[in-house]
């Protein structure tokens, strides 16, 4: 007996659905099939292919006319369901007239989801879901412009569709990377990078505001920093949500989306519902692998046999030429995982793989997707991966035999394979130069060049020297940062300027950090070498900044704060001592103390204090002293010529125009300065980073003394006759001092490696090399040179206060 | 499991973290990627260091006044240090923070 279906909605899943009844039992329904858009099945996620131009509509209709003909499926195309009548079973389209169903399956699938902006109804905003609005984009001149929201799949496939027009694309992100849900930051980065190559502007962290038009025309997208963007067209590809008003107006259970069981059944008897419209166990569908197995099993249940829909891992990849993306399971949530990261910076390959209980559970891919089935099938299959974790990320072709030590696989590597990409060194040359007798690093080097331009293949060049030497070859003794990298703080800073690396996502990823996002070590350095070079365009990041500094105040060991307010100088006057005294009294602070610097500390202070007590000391002028960074401290002085009668020089003058120059800055360590108006030094000028001694005849410039740990006095930069010339040379020398130190090495350390004469050479002789140094250091501090109790107590207060407060709702 | 909403990811920073104030003392909120979050003792049982003020990388905090490594997934001390932090259940909801109620208010049902 024949059975009436009604399905509503010809997307892919009631299309594979359709497939299975027809090749199964053609005769077991007479097939009714509604449909929204003018027209039958066709491959939905094949649309960023039409949209790039690599394929036509045509070639990605699914069902044409003569399928539907063929199988005897009447086509309500072009037509919307508008009523439902569950209890005498049948459905209304647009002709008005109800048509009875023995079984109803709903397909309605999802609708993009619109973020209601000002402005999002304007003609010109469209979402990028149907073969419309693929259209709407394929209309686009060359040279238009069009702003894409949203840098997920969908968004950056359409960006990069469009891009590849002519068409000046710019995609809008809020979150910190691009795809966000799939891919961590290192992965993220690589594919900004390839997309900006593709000639599409990527804006991360980017929160739109309004978009604005002219004469009901989109015109353009305002970001909340102000950024305004001009565009033809807007595209919101931010999401999409299951369409169930149809079906919650009919009376099925809904939640977020239509409530399934395992045999896809609603709710209600003899109503099914398939694809992007269903919830089942909590979870929506929007790829395409589990809505092919819902329509697989829903046609066996329509069909009278068993079967049952089980949630399986995902895999995803992004359809866009040139950026090969994998990414699939779970590397969002679970407990006690690990993580297995592979980078090969010179082929621009990032991998990640998560553990769980010696299973794969998740993985992602960039640059490199050819062993991508394999890991999926591990992920899919749940087998015991211990066996071969080692050599696991190596992908598929190194697995069996025995276990590798990590120096096998470039054991393994053959003669001719090559090592120093810069140089066009392989590994034959190497063996053939150790043989040689070159046995360490700096030999090779000067033999063969290799490693000896970017220094990227300094860990290979090293492991062919540990695999041909075996226990001959001493590991050099330079220290890496940490156990994150295998490069010394050199090395990467020298990389850093090199290769131009501009965010910390860069530089783990082009000089292969081993984690995915280095640790307490490591990123605090990498945090500063990446703000003092690129002063303009890195983005300091608080959270790789000590609490100190991250707080803007010191630490004490019962988790309670010291502010100390800057006092240029050393001076003082009645009403900054009025509001400090205000303040202590305000706060309750239990210590006040009169520091070594010439300021006072504030001890004892609440950490949900800060904001508050930092606007009353805002108000009487008082800023932040830095009493707290890697940065300028303070500027010592002695009362000079104003009052002493041996002063030989305005001391107290020049420290203070000093500390005006210098304040805000960051350097690799404290840096401490005192001016001392007379050889007697009251200042203590000759213990400091920098210490300025005045005589009569001008000023001596010392530097690279010390009185911590060590204790050592300054050495002479040089005799210099004008507060100038001491201000051009403390400037200079500081600006050398952050280019080039150590992290966490003080002055003295660093002078120390690199020799006075080479610092003197730069800062005093060479004019040139002066006037850059001068000129570097004022364009950082543009950025820098502000007061950040003022920025914290204010924007960021909210910060400093509990996320939440459980125990005032518990009280109730 | 009953879960309690306790704001938003967003209001935290990537690889930072913000206080819960419970019955049972502060509890820190951490986000460890743009969508990950962890819950875990505030209170470093080495000297009582702040852990929400600690760096966070990878799935782990370091106390930030003896760089104490703690595993947030497990609570587990890392490295030569032996110790445990008190870890909550939390999870994401969109962009949601939801945090397991029953083991917050043990003390207030009371």
């Amino acid at each position: 007996m024949t059975e009436k279906l009604v399905i509503i909605g010809a997307g892919m899943a009631s299309g594979r659905l359709i497939e299975h009844l027809v090749a199964a039992e053609p005769d077991a329904y007479d097939i009714t099939l509604f449909n929204a858009e003018p027209r039958g099945n066709y491959n939905r996620i094949m649309l960023s292919p039409v949209l790039a131009g690599d394929q036509t509509y045509e070639d990605i209709v699914t069902h044409d006319d003569d399928f539907y003909a063929s199988h005897n499926v009447t086509c309500r195309f072009g037509e919307r369901v508008t009523a439902i009548d569950l209890a005498t079973k049948t459905v209304t389209g647009s002709d008005g007239l109800p048509l009875a169903y023995d079984k109803l399956v709903f397909g309605t699938g999802s609708d993009p989801f619109m973020i209601p902006l000002p402005g999002h109804d304007l003609d010109g905003v469209i979402a990028y879901r149907d073969l419309e609005d693929t259209q709407r984009m394929m209309e686009l001149q060359p040279r238009q412009k069009v702003v894409v929201i949203g840098g997920g799949l969908l968004g950056l496939e359409a960006a990069a569709g469009m891009a590849a027009r002519g068409v000046e694309v710019t995609v809008v992100h809020i979150m910190g990377h691009l795809m966000e849900r799939q891919l961590d930051e290192a992965a993220g980065y690589l594919l900004k990078k390839s997309l900006e190559e593709k000639g599409v502007t990527v804006l991360t962290s980017a929160n739109s505001q309004k978009i604005v038009g002219s004469n009901g025309k989109v015109a353009g997208l305002i970001l909340e920093d102000g950024t305004e963007l001009p565009c033809d067209l807007l595209v919101m590809a931010v999401g999409i949500r299951p369409s169930v008003a149809l079906a919650k107006e009919a009376g099925l259970a809904v939640g977020r989306g239509i409530h399934v069981d395992d045999q896809m059944q609603t709710s209600i008897k003899d109503v099914f519902a398939v694809g992007e419209c269903v919830e089942h166990n909590g979870a929506l569908f929007g790829l395409v692998a589990p809505l092919y197995d819902q329509a697989k099993v829903l046609a066996k249940t329509l069909l009278g046999e068993e079967a049952a829909f089980k949630q399986k891992p995902l895999s995803t990849k992004l359809k866009v030429t040139g950026c090969d993306l994998f990414s699939a399971g779970d590397f969002a949530e679970g407990e006690g995982r690990e993580d297995i990261v592979y980078r090969d910076p010179a082929r621009g390959v990032y991998k990640r793989l998560v553990l769980e209980n010696d299973k794969l559970i998740g993985a992602v891919f960039y640059g490199d997707t050819a062993d991508s089935n394999w890991f999926f099938g591990l992920i899919q299959s749940g087998e015991d991966v211990s066996g071969m974790r080692d050599t696991l990320i190596f992908g598929p072709a190194y697995q069996g035999g025995t276990p590798s030590d990590p120096l096998s696989a470039v054991a393994a590597l053959p003669l001719d394979a090559e090592i120093c990409g810069c140089n066009g060194v392989c590994k034959g040359t190497i063996v053939k130069a150790i043989e040689g007798g070159a046995t360490d690093l700096g030999a090779i080097k000067a033999t063969t060049k290799a490693s000896a331009s970017c220094g990227t293949c300094t860990g290979l060049v090293e492991q062919v020297l540990g695999a041909t030497l075996g226990d001959d070859y001493a590991t050099p003794a330079a220290q890496p940062i940490c156990g994150c990298c295998d490069l010394t703080h050199e090395d990467v800073r020298r990389l850093i300027k090199s290769k131009e690396l501009k965010s910390q996502p860069a530089v783990w990823q082009e000089l292969g950090w081993k984690t995915s996002n280095g640790c307490h070590v490591c990123r605090p350095a990498v945090n500063f070498y990446l703000l003092a070079d690129w002063p303009t365009e890195y983005q300091d990041d608080p959270q790789s900044r000590f609490v100190n500094e991250r707080k803007h105040a010191n630490i004490q060991k019962d988790g309670t704060f010291s502010v100390v307010p800057r006092m240029w100088g050393g001076i003082t006057n009645p009403i900054e001592l009025r509001a400090i005294a205000d303040a202590a009294d305000k706060y309750n602070v239990p210590t006040v103390k009169v520091t070594g610097g010439q300021r006072i500390d504030l001890l004892g202070v609440k950490g949900a204090d800060l904001p508050h007590i930092w606007a009353d000391l805002n108000k009487a002028g008082l800023v932040s002293g830095h009493a707290y960074s890697k940065g300028l401290r303070t500027v010592k002085t002695c009362v000079g010529t104003d009052h002493c009668r041996f002063g030989t020089q305005d001391s107290t003058g020049l420290g203070i125009k000093l500390e005006q120059i210098l304040w805000g800055s960051w350097t690799p360590h404290k840096v401490k300065l005192a001016v001392s108006g007379c050889p007697r030094n009251c200042a203590e000028a000759t213990c400091k980073d920098i210490g300025i001694i005045c005589v009569d005849s001008g000023y001596q410039v010392g530097v690279a003394g010390a009185a911590g740990m060590d204790v050592k006095e300054t050495e002479r930069l040089a005799d210099v006759s004008t507060e100038q010339e001491v201000i051009d040379l403390t400037v200079a020398f500081i600006q050398l001092y952050r280019e080039n130190a150590k992290y966490l090495d003080r002055a003295y350390k660093w002078v120390a490696k690199v020799g006075l004469d080479w610092v003197r050479e730069r800062v005093v002789h060479d004019l040139a090399e002066r006037a850059r140094l001068i000129e570097a250091f004022e364009l950082s501090q543009s950025v820098y040179r502000k007061d950040p109790w003022a920025e914290q107590a204010t924007e960021k207060a909210k910060n400093f206060a509990p996320l939440a407060d459980l125990t005032l709702e518990a009280a109730e | 499991m009953s879960w309690i909403d306790i704001g938003d990811v967003t209001d935290i920073p990537l690889r930072g973290a913000r206080l819960l104030k419970t019955h049972l003392g502060c509890i820190a909120v951490f986000r460890t990627a743009e969508t990950e979050v962890y819950a875990a003792s505030n209170t470093c049982p080495h000297k009582g260091g702040p852990l929400s003020e600690g760096i966070v990388h990878g799935q782990s905090v370091t106390c930030p006044l003896h760089n104490w490594v703690f595993d947030l997934n497990t609570g587990q001390a890392q490295g030569a240090d032996d110790g445990e932090i008190t870890t909550y259940p939390v999870r994401l909801e969109g962009t949601r923070i939801l945090i397991d109620a029953a083991s917050v208010t043990r003390l207030s049902a009371a």
